[in-house]
């Protein structure tokens, strides 16, 4: 077994894809300059959320997100044993490495980190209630920005005798500095809180263990977890969408299985235009949801993409025309996570481990509904609006001829944006000829055939030695990264011919065909009774969860987005395998055992 | 009162009726514990024989003025009244019902014939009767109504041993008041068998179940013959945690002649787990009841039959108090450091949990 994995000095660049490293900005990218640094550390691919290639535009949210990830560990809060974690990019795919403080300074962390987490743990419901406020406005900024192609000449009134001294032409560069800045402040209020909810819910899973060494991470999971929550309620709509259609008799539209036609038979009566009144009105906020990570503009979005929700409206009706009770079961939910608290509790040794077992639950509780319900704000809603600005700006481009399509835009990194605005700014205000028509395609071609080839390299999993044990608390929680997983991936263990290894994320033990799917385009070729093996499943597929019997993924930890949901739906889930979309074939028998965290490719 | 009873219909006023061990495996079951399936033939069967082959004149003639000192003659007349109630008739109706009873036990089991255990059931603790419990008479592997009516009288005829029969005449009580029920249940087949812990053994862990199993007849796990396969259930999720088989060479199974010969096992068979998921999880659920219903850690043997169907084959065969862990003071986890919430918190990420060695 080797002791480390490959420099990232020694990964070779894919056939074809010389000049990848020209697609993003250069402090992303492992640097000859700071060599000693870079070798000495141990990264790790994040695929968690990032399991495809980046196009250059789209490596933005990968930089602004650990950044700020970083910045309130290091610089706001003071996390004691945990500075931020660094970040590259190799061969199109994002690495990580966390960086530890310096043990001289923790004693210095640890006064600042309770003055400052300890005021967020006291006015915890306060500060998220602001929160709330603060994510809307920003929403409702992002939406007011529209890009559209600049006029002729000004409007004589709004313009030129406002007496504003301002133009289209300013207007449309500040809105992209803008779409920039709010994305960046998206980022910096995403981790407010994120990190201290996890480490509340750290100190009350630690207390767990402690008292029961065997307790499974699920059984913690499960106290803590939230009954209503924000992510699953795309999916609510979706199935309240399904009943209005039984109960009002419009059903029948949709086994015409092409959307124009559903919306025309829809149209043509009162209950079909209440019920796309209706449909409109689930719509927004909750159809702005991915049918990915939401970090890539290739990423569909329902919204968008109308025949997504259709769809499984449409697999609901069947469903509940055959009898099926959709409803998620909320008193039968409470009661049973009241019946776990309950008997944990009983079991404990003393009324004073009660005490204490209780007040730690009640501060992961308080914590925890942020931490389910983020991604919805954050990577499904706001992301979604900042990819459809970006599109209607890359139209605009179009119509200019700097390049073909309006995803063409997404070739272009952040900053380039900027130079083909300034472009079309200058060539707009002389008139003249926009240099860009000549200078964006080829490039935008070329890259193109550089992420084409890109995407046959598969990322190794980490790159240089791992430490002896992995300890940083976020990295496992988030990743699913620990010392035996690592192991695993050094080609160690005691992992069986045929068996993989992952996280028991949600318990429970089947065999059946596999479906190994690598991009959110594929999930209509899942079938019922089939085990679902993927990169990574997005909350937004929780549809499809009444179809498949398991989920078997190569990344993510115990509160991967994928595994929350899972839970949820209560199917057998492994996480964090590593290699199960390359291992497995479509049509393999499998065994997949949530409660050991096993898969086993039977035949 | 009826001839007969149902463990499933056992509540405590018909213990006098039943007798302790009835008593005792009806309670069990209805807490949930599944004891080998079975009934009893209570004190109105006894009585309703008794009376039929009107027993009180053949007791007053053979046992007036018994001399208890005169071994030869206590010996002689109480063999004689055993020989008369081993041959007495029952009346129909009471015959009837046992048998009607028995082959009902066997069909849910799908047996002809089901192998039965037959055994006295003592109806008072403080009765003389309870003194003697250890003498009344068991009869094992006993097959078809017939011979279950026989073992019945057998049993009936064990309230006559000369012991019994002294100790009733030195004590003054009266021998024709004296009645006796009988319990016919189900001899457990295992397919497997084992332990089960209430706690983990290895650090006392209370969340969780801890299950010893191997092939055939629970000897060899209990003797240590066999590394038997281990199974970790969480206790309240009911969930398997861990899971480890074992090569299991040999195991102790029936033979033909109703009898128990070790015996070799093929080893694909011997390296393959010997519970399925669900019997692992009625077993945990088995010992949690268990502990619950007698309010402390148990330590309990069990097996899962080959005759009863799929979710009632598993069956508790004996309970008593786990003694290691629950002997020790149990520790406290939050120590008096921790109630700053906050240096809890510190702490926790200070010394992360995957640090531990048993994280």
């Amino acid at each position: 077994m080797a002791d480390r994995f490959p420099s990232p000095f020694d990964i070779e660049t894919p056939e074809g894809a010389e000049g990848w490293q020209e697609m993003y900005v250069y402090p992303s990218l492992f640097s000859e300059a700071r060599k000693d640094f870079e070798e000495s550390m141990f990264w790790f691919q994040d695929g968690v959320h990032w399991p495809q290639v980046m196009t250059p535009w789209d490596a933005t949210f990968f930089e602004f997100a650990i950044t700020s990830l970083s910045q309130y560990n290091t610089r706001h809060l003071q996390v004691p044993p945990a500075n931020g974690i660094a970040f590259r990019i190799l061969n199109g795919y994002g690495y990580l490495t966390p960086v530890p403080a310096d043990p001289a300074t923790i004693e210095d962390r640890v006064a600042n980190f309770m003055d400052r987490a300890g005021f967020y743990f006291m006015n915890w419901d306060d500060l998220y209630d602001k929160w709330m406020i603060k994510i809307r406005n920003l929403v409702q900024e992002l939406e007011s920005i529209n890009f559209e192609p600049l006029p002729e000449i000004e409007d004589a009134d709004e313009v030129v005798k406002s007496g504003a001294g301002l133009g289209s032409g300013y207007k449309i560069q500040e809105n992209y500095r803008t779409l920039v800045d709010l994305s960046l402040k998206l980022w910096n209020y995403h981790f407010e809180f994120l990190n201290l909810g996890y480490a509340a819910y750290l100190d009350f899973f630690g207390f767990c263990k402690q008292a029961f060494p065997g307790i499974p991470d699920l059984a913690i999971a499960k106290m803590v977890a939230g009954v209503e929550v924000d992510l699953f309620r795309p999916d609510e709509e979706l199935k309240r969408l399904a009943r209005v259609a039984l109960d009002s008799g419009v059903a029948d539209a949709f086994t015409v299985k092409d959307v124009e036609q559903t919306c025309q038979i829809l149209k043509g009566t009162d209950a079909g235009q209440a019920w796309i009144a209706s449909f409109q009105e689930s719509a927004e906020p909750w159809f702005n949801f991915s049918t990915g990570s939401g970090f890539y503009h290739q990423d569909k979005i329902w919204i968008e993409n109308v025949e997504i929700p259709f769809d499984f409206i449409n697999d609901y009706i069947i469903k509940l025309q055959a009898g099926e009770d959709l409803a998620r079961p909320m008193e039968a939910i409470r009661a049973e996570r009241d019946r776990v608290v309950g008997e944990y509790s009983e079991l404990l040794a003393s009324d004073e481990d009660r005490e204490a077992f209780q007040a730690k639950l009640g501060l992961a509780r308080v914590v925890f509904p942020y931490v389910e319900n983020h991604n919805f704000y954050v990577e499904h809603w706001s992301h979604s609006v900042i990819w459809r600005k970006m599109r209607q700006l890359g139209e605009v481009f179009v119509k200019e001829g700097f390049w073909g399509e309006a995803n063409d835009i997404f070739y272009l990194k952040r900053t380039e944006v900027e130079d083909a605005l300034w472009d079309y700014y200058v060539s707009w205000a002389t008139p003249e000829p926009a240099a860009g028509p000549g200078y964006w395609p080829g490039l935008v071609e070329k890259r193109k055939g550089i992420c084409n080839a890109l995407k046959k390299w598969k990322p190794v999993p980490a790159l240089g030695a791992p430490p002896e044990i992995i300890t940083e608390p976020f990295t496992v929680m988030l990743w699913g990264i620990t010392s035996d997983s690592v192991t695993s991936w050094l080609g160690g263990g005691d992992a069986k011919e045929g068996e993989l290894r992952g996280m028991a994320a949600s318990p429970g033990l089947v065999e059946g065909p596999a479906r190994v799917i690598f991009s959110p385009d594929q999930i209509s070729e899942i079938q019922q009774g089939e085990i679902l093996v993927a990169p990574l499943t997005a909350p937004s597929w929780a549809p499809i969860f009444g179809k498949i019997l398991a989920t078997v993924t190569d990344t993510g930890g115990m509160m991967s987005h994928a595994a929350i949901v899972c839970r949820e739906y209560g199917l057998p889930a492994v996480t964090g395998t590593g290699f199960a979309t390359s291992t497995i074939t479509t049509g393999q028998r499998i065994r997949v055992d949530g409660n050991n965290g096993t898969v086993t490719i039977i035949e | 009162m009826s001839a007969t009873m149902w463990f499933e219909s056992y509540w405590p006023g018909l213990k006098a009726e039943v007798g302790g061990k009835a008593a005792s495996l009806g309670e069990m079951t209805g807490a949930g514990l599944p004891v080998p399936p079975g009934f009893a033939v209570t004190t109105a069967g006894y009585r309703a024989a008794h009376d039929g082959a009107d027993l009180d004149a053949t007791l007053g003639r053979l046992l007036h003025g018994l001399d208890v000192s005169d071994t030869g003659q206590v010996s002689r007349v109480c063999a004689q009244i055993r020989d008369i109630i081993r041959a007495m008739p029952l009346p129909a109706d009471i015959e009837t019902s046992i048998r009607t009873e028995y082959s009902t036990l066997s069909a849910r089991c799908e047996i002809n014939d089901l192998p039965v255990a037959v055994r006295s059931s003592a109806t008072s603790e403080d009765s003389p009767d309870a003194s003697f419990a250890g003498e009344h008479d068991t009869y094992l592997w006993v097959r078809g109504a017939d011979a279950v009516v026989d073992a019945v009288r057998r049993c009936w005829a064990s309230l006559f041993t000369d012991r019994a029969t002294c100790y009733r005449v030195e004590m003054g009580y009266e021998h024709r008041t004296v009645e006796m029920a009988v319990v016919i249940q189900k001899m457990v087949r295992p397919i497997s068998a084992g332990v089960a812990f209430t706690l983990n053994p290895s650090n006392g862990d209370r969340s969780q179940i801890a299950i010893d199993a191997s092939w055939g007849f629970g000897e060899s796990v209990v003797s240590g013959e066999v590394t038997p396969d281990n199974f970790l259930v969480d206790k309240v999720l009911l969930e398997v945690s861990k899971r480890e088989i074992s090569h299991k060479a040999h195991e102790y199974r029936l033979t033909d002649h109703d009898s128990v010969e070790k015996a070799g096992i093929d080893p694909e068979r011997a390296d393959a787990p010997c519970l399925t998921d669900r019997q692992i999880k009625a077993i945990a659920l088995l010992a949690k009841t268990a502990e619950k219903h007698y309010g402390c850690p148990q330590d309990i043997e069990w097996a899962v039959d080959m005759d009863l169907p799929e979710g009632e084959n598993v069956i508790l065969l004996q309970a008593r108090p786990e003694t290691v862990w629950s002997k020790k003071p149990r520790q406290s986890v939050a120590g008096g450091a921790d109630k700053n919430p906050m240096a809890s918190i510190v702490s926790t990420l200070m010394n992360p949990l995957y640090a531990r060695k048993d994280g």
